[in-house]
């Protein structure tokens, strides 16, 4: 009862950041709901007993990609330059 | 509005691909036949305390190597993508430093990150994770670097000499897999040794080993192009 209970409120929070994700205006922001989004789902999986899977999405979803994609958002945001 | 309903429209159309995995979904109660036997004679026969490594690296081996090829093309992409232009060469780019707090605990994190995804990737037959798991933290560790300095480089002769010879040895640790035992990516060339051992499963750490440091090396060079 209590595992799915769990289970619920971290399914929950990936749902709610993810749309937090979409409707957020500022990109930074978007990035690290997505992110969060991740990190829930990996939660997630050491809950289902997968912790291979979770080991993944903890390192690659919302470590590596939130990075990537702020590093990427500068690069597209910069003023041109002179 | 077209735009609106062609969007609604692709929605629903998805919506009622996912609605019979849903409506039909039943719990399983029992493994169905080729799990079954993964998980019975899996360790018996290739010597891994981590199934899901056995399954990952032996008798799914061809679809890991795919996997592989795919971070493989994705890393050369972005380098292309993102590579430095002749006229950028001689602009250097002003960074702010960065804070004192990150920059001491980099000397104090990097090398324990460092041994981390080593220990997850040479463990990945005996505890959970592995290569692909392991060269994320070692990709992790670089990024750290990269934040604390951001003059800091890579070098690339050596960054890429590693990638290399890791792709190469790991399809060649394939080849002898065929040569010497039963089939492409066959572990058992070498003694399975005893069960639950670091030196055991044949040739399981060796291949986990080099995907470690060719995701490590790929993933690292991709943050550093990203952040040039």
């Amino acid at each position: 009862m209590i595992l799915l209970l769990i289970g619920a409120a971290l399914c929950a929070g990936i749902v709610a950041s993810a749309l937090l994700a979409v409707h957020l205006g500022n990109t930074v922001s978007a990035a690290i709901s997505a992110g969060m989004a991740s990190l829930f789902a990996a939660i997630t999986y050491v809950v289902l007993a997968a912790p291979d899977v979770a080991m993944t999405e903890a390192a690659i979803g919302s470590g590596l990609t939130t990075v990537i994609f702020l590093y990427a958002i500068r690069r597209t945001s910069e003023p041109p330059e002179q | 509005m077209i735009k609106r309903a062609a969007a609604l429209l692709s929605l629903l159309l998805l919506g009622l691909v996912f609605l019979r995995l849903v409506v039909d979904y039943a719990p399983h109660t029992a493994l169905n036949p080729i799990s079954e036997h993964y998980v019975a004679a899996g360790p018996d026969e290739l010597g891994a305390a981590n199934i899901v490594t056995a399954v990952l690296v032996t008798y799914r081996g061809l679809d890991t190597l795919g996997e592989v090829a795919v971070f493989f093309i994705s890393a050369a992409g972005v380098g292309l993508l993102l590579r430095r232009r002749e006229r950028d060469m001689g602009k250097t780019t002003t960074h702010r430093p960065a804070s004192e707090l990150v920059g001491t605990a980099v000397h104090f994190l990097l090398p324990l990150i460092f041994l981390l995804g080593a220990y997850i990737f040479i463990n990945g037959h005996l505890t959970p994770g592995g290569g692909f798991q392991g060269g994320a933290v070692l990709a992790s560790g670089i990024m750290l670097r990269l934040l604390a300095d951001p003059h800091a480089r890579l070098r690339h002769r050596t960054v890429h000499l590693l990638e290399s010879s890791a792709g190469f040895g790991y399809v060649l640790v394939g080849v002898l897999g065929l040569a010497l035992a039963g089939g492409f990516l066959d572990n058992r060339f070498l003694d399975l040794g005893t069960f639950g051992e670091l030196f055991s499963a044949g040739a399981m750490p060796i291949i986990y080993v080099l995907i470690g440091v060719k995701v490590g090396t790929e993933l690292g060079a991709v943050l550093e192009r990203m952040k040039e």
